[in-house]
């Protein structure tokens, strides 16, 4: 065994924190403070990379683990591993993490100390929700993500910064009081808040079935929230257009859908289980009333923020199929989304920086003037879109084909004229842009395309989504790995969806 | 079998006392000139001395001193190392904040050490009569500090009520007592709990406990007992409101946990629902009233109010373990909570020229180290994990389920994340940028005094480090709950001829 396996993970953790407070100590003038920001994402992201070059693909059960006793009473433990599920989505935090700090480099100018500080805070608290195994430990870190964002949408919010900053904290922190309740229930009848333990505990099925059901509620709701699922995505559209563009890249999504996979149908597969079927019906109308919404927006972050919903909702659709090629589609959507979804807040954030509004009609003609930035733009929306070759595809083609053959026909089409509405919403942004005649807005500014630091990361970015497009066998024997859906309970959600 | 003087019992209220009285002394006979400022260096390193007086308690053998009426324990070590704490981050604070000119500071300074002499002495008094008067030596001192700034209308209004008020709870008190003297014939601690289970007369001895508890809860500001709260935060120097949120409560807070704990374990089916309901009410009332708060003094009270809420959630766990959860949630709660007045202080001065919620615009942009230091703390209040506040709650509120209290958990959870609501408001107002055309009212220091810094650094360390490592914290709390399980078993009412020798 390599030497930092068993501390690879708390060094993960730990290096953004170290960071913050090496940006804390720096001085505000000068670029200090970015500099130091993108040398520890940048080491983060390399130490992310550790995990899987030295990661077992066959090997069950968790890697990379570390279980200390950190309280004695209650028992809280220092638990922390990561398996075929989380592995990918660790380095894609580690990967963001970069991509954010390039794309707030000119973007932040006041204050830039807590910022960054407060940036890479929010870095730890996202890998320490993805490699917690305690459940305790997790909740920590689930609730810690909470505040850097909620600070920094108030501190650089873009119209009414608190407002938005109150509505993204009360929407995520209020669910989030149930389940800790289910979480403290769980440990006054097992004694554990340890993952592993709880699992093999819940499945033996001595724990009482009515409070059971409501303890798994209340895991799903707090997910749900965060993920967000349709109607629960009350507070996305504002948190996207006020947000930073380095925190709005990583604010939905991943940790919501996760924990779904993780913590509610790995810890409760019956409950789960009987659920399924609403979720499924949920994440088919919010693909289609995402993408709806998308298609009359004229605020481009507000679009962004619904058609996040439309792509958010069909990932949720392969989850509680509760197939395996939906669960393997599903976190390689996750991905794909974020890279692509890091791609294109970085240039709608070179454009607002450029022209300081995101109504969509006073752009147009762009691609002229901007070639670079219009180039990469229409690249990453067909990634967004789910073209052939672009790693979108392969995500989402895996995640409808389980549907079709899983689950149902009927879901599945439906959901499939989601990710064509989804063109249609894209292709229209793309033109607005970046095509037709040139606005009065954009002909009064001189141009002024992408600077180096920016061109590198989307250089890369796009190289990621090509690779992830043709040549998915990169990542998906190790998502195989971790990704089964409990087996029992594939049969029969079939039939009843079907009925 | 070792006898130790009494007088190693009351140590730190020696020193403590003592203080005070050289502080007075030395205001009386130094020239007007004279900066009293020194005073309160004079009083800080007195509690000083005193905090080390109580650690140094440790080493004596647990028991009972002064005719069985003060004892030494680890309960009693507990409350007076967190008591003379929270003075000393009061006195520090005050050190810097207190305008030089402002008349009287001999007198503040002497006030504040008197007042902690009789909070520490209400924690280890095991005799009622001496708890009543240690209540009174603290109260009348707090009183008179909260009117402390005779110049404006709200401060002498504010110490008026909180006297008139605060009379009558002592009052209820003092008629507890009786009640509970005339039950049991006695007014030692231990005496009562080992008579109680036999008494005949159930109504008196109800009637005592119900009295006492309105008493006790209304020092504690519990809702319904709460109403003096808000007025009294408000209308008094904020630097006094960082000590009499924290450190009285504390005190009754011990207070509470002995008199239900220790005196009364066996009326627990009678005082148990009681405080449950006074714990719903209380956070449900103070969260939902201080939602519409616009002054942030009156928010916090109203917060703390809340607070006293989650704290009482604990008091639903069995035995040990509620007495522990509730012993770490008031040290969490008072470090946090003199932490966030330390900071509005310094943000908006002694004058509070800053009262509302508004004003505290832009204070992150203005001075980013009160800035994020009160966002700190209302993240601590929230209860945010890694911070003090969220181990608090978590302790207190697992606790309670262990104790079969779901019901209590759901409400108190649910309350916790209203209560984001307006913690929320201020600490996104402070994070927002400063409006530009405005004239700023009053710009917050952007570096801060030594002293000042000290009571800033101990607050925030203390929050910090309860939440992330609380260990050492729990197993202090967790002995001390031990020794209000276990009183000793003989107390002689005569002379301190038998002294029960167990090592805390």
């Amino acid at each position: 065994m390599n030497v930092l396996n068993n501390s690879i993970l708390t060094l993960i953790v730990l290096v953004p924190l170290a960071g913050a407070v090496l940006v804390a100590l720096a001085p505000e003038r000068g670029k200090a403070t970015n500099w130091i920001a993108l040398i520890t994402s940048l080491v983060t992201f390399g130490l992310t990379l550790h995990l899987p070059a030295h990661f077992i693909p066959g090997q069950a059960g968790f890697q990379f683990e570390v279980n200390r006793p950190w309280i004695e009473s209650p028992a809280i433990f220092y638990h922390v591993g990561v398996d075929g599920l989380s592995l990918w989505l660790v380095v894609l935090v580690g990967l963001l993490a970069p991509v954010g700090v390039v794309a707030s480099w000119n973007a932040i100018t006041e204050r830039r100390k807590l910022f960054f500080a407060l940036f890479l805070i929010q870095q730890t608290a996202m890998l320490g929700v993805f490699v917690s195994l305690d459940l305790m430990l997790y909740y920590g870190f689930w609730e810690l993500s909470l505040v850097p964002m909620a600070i920094l949408i108030a501190m650089y919010g873009r119209k009414d910064g608190p407002k938005a900053a109150l509505k993204f904290f009360l929407f995520t922190f209020i669910p989030s009081a149930p389940l800790l309740v289910a979480i403290l229930w769980l440990y006054a009848h097992t004694g554990s808040f340890d993952f592993a333990t709880l699992r093999i505990l819940i499945a033996h099925g001595n724990l009482p079935a009515y409070q059971m059901g409501w303890v798994a509620f209340a895991f799903l709701f707090a997910f749900a929230v965060k993920v967000p699922v349709f109607p629960l995505h009350g507070w996305l559209a504002d948190t996207f257009s006020e947000a930073p563009v380095a925190l709005a890249m990583i604010v939905a999504g991943k940790l919501g859908l996760y924990s779904m996979l993780r913590f509610h149908i790995g810890l409760f597969p019956a409950q789960a289980r009987a659920v399924a079927p609403l979720l499924v019906g949920l994440a088919v109308v919010g693909v289609l009333y995402g993408a709806c919404l998308a298609l009359v927006q004229r605020d481009f972050w507000r679009l962004m923020a619904f058609a996040a919903l439309s792509h958010l909702s069909l990932i949720t659709l392969g989850i509680y199929g509760l197939t395996q090629t939906g669960w393997e589609g599903a976190i390689y959507q996750i991905l794909n989304h974020g890279v692509v979804d890091g791609a294109l807040f970085l240039l709608l954030g070179v454009l607002y920086d450029r022209y300081a509004t995101s109504q969509i009609n006073a752009y147009g003609g762009l691609a002229r003037k901007l070639p670079h930035t219009a180039t990469f733009f229409v690249y990453a929306s067909l990634g967004m879109i789910g073209l052939p070759m672009m790693g979108g595809f392969i995500g989402e083609f895996m995640i409808l084909l389980s549907t079709f053959t899983g689950l149902s026909k009927g879901w599945a089409i439906a959901a499939t004229l989601g990710t064509i509405l989804g063109a249609a919403y894209m292709l229209g942004l793309v033109m607005r842009l970046f095509f037709g005649p040139e606005s009065a807005l954009t002909a009064s500014r001189p141009p002024e395309d992408l600077r180096q630091g920016q061109l590198a990361v989307l250089a890369s970015l796009a190289v990621l989504m090509l690779v992830m497009g043709v040549a998915p066998m990169l990542w998906l024997p190790t998502i195989e790995s971790g990704a089964h859906p409990p087996q029992a309970m594939l049969i029969s959600l079939q039939r009843e969806v079907r009925r | 079998m070792n006898s130790v003087p009494g007088i190693f019992r009351v140590l730190p209220e020696l020193v403590l006392t003592l203080t005070g009285v050289a502080v007075m002394l030395l205001d009386a006979s130094l020239t007007p000139l004279f900066p009293r400022r020194y005073l309160g260096m004079v009083a800080a390193i007195g509690t000083t001395f005193a905090l080390w007086a109580s650690l140094g308690q440790l080493w004596l053998p647990m028991g009972t001193g002064f005719s069985g009426t003060v004892e030494t324990s680890a309960f009693t070590i507990f409350f007076h190392v967190l008591i003379c704490g929270l003075v000393l981050v009061a006195l520090l604070l005050s050190l810097d904040t207190l305008p030089e000119e402002s008349h009287h500071q001999g007198e503040y300074y002497a006030l504040i050490v008197f007042g902690a002499a009789g909070m520490c002495l209400l924690t280890g008094a095991v005799e009622l009569l001496l708890v009543f008067i240690a209540l009174e030596i603290s109260s009348i001192a707090t009183y008179v500090l909260v009117g402390y700034r005779k110049q404006t209308a709200r401060g002498p209004e504010a110490a008026i009520k909180y006297f008139l008020l605060g009379s009558f709870a002592t009052a209820f008190l003092l008629y507890g007592i009786a009640l509970i003297f005339g039950a049991t014939g006695t007014t030692q601690i231990y005496e009562i709990a080992r008579l109680a289970p036999t008494v005949q007369n159930h109504a008196l001895i109800l009637a005592g406990l119900g009295l006492m508890l309105v008493g006790i809860l209304f020092k504690v500001s519990a809702a319904p007992f709460h109403v003096w709260t808000p007025d009294v935060y408000e209308g008094a120097p904020t630097p006094v409101v960082a000590l009499i949120s924290t450190a009285p409560k504390a005190a009754a807070f011990a207070l509470l946990l002995r008199v239900v704990y220790e005196m009364l374990p066996a009326l627990r089916p009678v005082w148990s629902p009681l405080l449950w309901v006074v714990a719903v009410l209380s956070m449900t009332v103070g969260n939902l009233a201080a939602l519409r708060q616009t002054n942030v003094k009156r928010m916090l009270a109203y917060s703390s109010i809340a607070h006293a809420g989650y704290l009482l959630a604990a008091f639903a766990g069995l035995d040990s373990t509620g007495v522990m959860a509730a012993c770490f949630y008031i040290a969490v709660y008072a470090a946090m909570n003199v932490g966030i007045f330390a900071v509005v202080t310094l943000a908006s001065s002694y004058d509070e020229k800053l009262p509302l919620i508004g004003d505290f615009r832009g204070l992150i942009y203005r001075s980013p180290l009160l800035g994020c230091l009160l966002i700190f703390f209302l993240a601590s209040l929230v209860g945010i994990p890694f911070t003090g506040g969220f181990m608090g709650k978590l302790i207190s509120f697992s606790t309670a389920l262990g104790g079969g209290a779901i019901w209590l958990v759901i409400i108190g959870l649910l309350n916790s994340g209203l209560a984001a609501a307006y913690y929320l408001r201020l600490a996104l107002v402070a994070a927002q940028r400063p409006e530009k055309e405005n004239k700023e009212k009053f710009a917050p220091p952007q570096v801060v005094g030594v002293a000042v810094g000290a009571a800033l650094l101990f607050a925030a360390a203390a929050t910090l480090i309860l939440g992330i490592v609380p260990g050492g914290l729990l197993h202090a709390a967790d002995a001390s709950a031990h020794t209000l399980e276990a009183p000793p078993a003989e107390t002689s009412t005569f002379g301190n001829a038998v002294e029960p020798q167990t090592q805390p």
